[in-house]
């Protein structure tokens, strides 16, 4: 099986001496579900912003989507991104575009036209329930119709891995339904790799899993 | 309305740039003009015991552009009651011939005592009057002049570029959330600052507008008009093609570049 992250040795750290992932080694199977879990402080969002090159390694090797991320260029990252979906807990979306504008972004960037994208953003409003908000700004949406957003823009392009940062955080057990399930039929329809970072691994999720737990800078497999 | 008021601060800004420069472009002509005028009414008079083609003289120096006779007639009209005839074609056979030599153009006071240089080098030629010291006042206060400008014109453009850098910084920051989120999904550094370039092209057009509009306003009240006529001249201050096209440029320039300063810093930041 393909793989779509390798860590070997791995050393993550902000500062020189305040190592925060200690020589992590572990891999990621292309199509899977992966939670890493772990207290607060304990790196796992590090880990995840190491993924997409917000965060370089201090040491060892990371390889995502085959791209080597020690001493990446610019062009190569921005290239990487562009075959990743991210979501985070804040929802991070434009405040000054439309919801449709929003899920639109990673086409734009990607270079597809409007006539191309223009279907495609409407199918993925309809898919997370939200095609009658299209031409609304996202303070006008609810966190849970924000958090709806920002997962049909993460699955826009038809990534190869969907990184999430704490999705359901904020949100409501309803609206935290809604994400679990995204999640799960992107990861089953689209054969999409999910890597979600969150406190608690949700009791609904119905489809197998693998599970990464974070503790003083060592990263553990449990299942 | 915070962000028409930064729209302003850019235009007003870019508008002082351009102004300035416009301003300098206008003395320049007016001084062109001038010199014009000045050369006009420059000459050079030049004694010669012999008579001098005006194909000599040009050969003299390129400077020269055409020579006249100065007719002695009228003097020895006035000579007649008080001298014999004799006398009188005596003396007309020995005055030597004046001419007055017209310049291409108006001379530095160097070029004026150079040529004079070579006139006197001329076999035929015993006196040469460059009137050089009027000649160098006149100059040296239009060169100053036009030093001032220049120097005020680029005192100008300085601090208002560093004006349009604070404010471009102010829209950097204001779109720091916008590029952020724009560059997790591997948006190009271009892409990302779009809006800075969008932002900076649409204010240089209306700068550019609006200079036009202050040069029209000047034109149709017609006081500038009025106090280069009392000193003789006539110039066009702002061509609304030429001018108009070059003012567009530096305005889009000057906001270019400078945008592309805070990007490309703001790259080598991240």
């Amino acid at each position: 099986m393909d793989k779509v992250i390798i860590a070997e040795n791995l050393s993550l750290s902000y500062k020189e001496f305040e190592t925060i992932i200690s020589k992590a080694s572990f891999s990621i199977d292309a199509g899977s579900f992966v939670f890493i879990t772990g207290a607060s402080g304990s790196g796992k969002s590090t880990l995840l912003k190491s993924f997409y090159g917000a965060i370089e390694p201090r040491a060892g090797g990371l390889m995502v989507g085959g791209v080597k991320m020690n001493r990446i260029s610019t062009s190569r990252l921005n290239f990487l991104r562009r075959h990743i979906g991210i979501v985070f807990q804040d929802y991070k979306l434009i405040k000054e575009w439309t919801i449709e504008k929003n899920v639109m972004l990673p086409l734009i960037i990607s270079g597809y036209t409007k006539e191309v994208s223009g279907p495609q953003v409407q199918k993925l409003l309809g898919h997370v329930k939200l095609i009658h908000q299209a031409g609304k700004y996202p303070p006008e949406l609810s966190g849970g119709e924000q958090q709806r957003v920002a997962m049909a823009r993460a699955l826009a392009h038809n990534p190869i891995l969907i990184l999430a940062d704490e999705p359901t955080g904020n949100l409501d057990e309803y609206s935290s339904q809604v994400i679990w399930n995204l999640l799960e039929g992107a990861n089953t329809q689209l054969k999409t790799t999910i890597v979600v970072v969150t406190h608690h691994i949700p009791s609904s999720i119905t489809i197998p899993y693998k599970h990464f737990h974070i503790e003083m800078g060592n990263i553990h497999e449990i299942s | 309305m915070k962000s028409l008021k930064n729209h302003i601060s850019l235009i007003i800004a870019l508008f002082t740039v351009l102004f300035s420069v416009q301003i300098y472009v206008a003395v320049d002509r007016t001084i062109e003009a001038y010199e014009n005028r000045l050369k006009n009414d420059y000459s050079i008079i030049v004694v010669s015991h012999k008579a001098l083609t005006p194909a000599e003289f040009k050969a003299m120096d390129s400077l020269i552009e055409r020579s006249e006779s100065i007719a002695t007639d009228q003097v020895l009209e006035r000579l007649k009651g008080e001298m014999t005839k004799k006398n009188l074609d005596l003396l007309k056979l020995t005055l030597p011939k004046f001419y007055r030599l017209y310049l291409s153009r108006f001379p530095t006071p160097q070029e004026i005592s150079k040529l004079q240089k070579r006139l006197e080098k001329h076999s035929a030629i015993e006196r040469v009057e460059g009137y050089a010291q009027t000649h160098d006042t006149v100059y040296k206060l239009m060169l100053l002049f036009k030093d001032v400008v220049q120097i005020f014109s680029i005192a100008i453009a300085a601090v208002t570029s560093l004006l349009i850098l604070k404010e471009m910084r102010l829209w950097q920051f204001q779109h720091a959330d916008r590029m952020s989120i724009m560059a997790l999904f591997g948006a190009p550094v271009w892409l990302r600052s779009a809006v800075l370039f969008r932002l900076a092209i649409v204010d240089a057009i209306i700068a550019t507008i609006v200079l036009c509009l202050a040069f029209f306003l000047i034109e149709q009240y017609g006081w500038m008009d009025l106090l280069l006529r009392t000193v003789g001249i006539s110039i066009e201050l702002f061509d609304f093609i030429n001018d108009g096209v070059r003012s567009l440029l530096i305005a889009l320039g000057v906001s270019i570049v400078l945008t592309l300063t805070i990007v490309i810093g703001n790259e080598e930041e991240e």
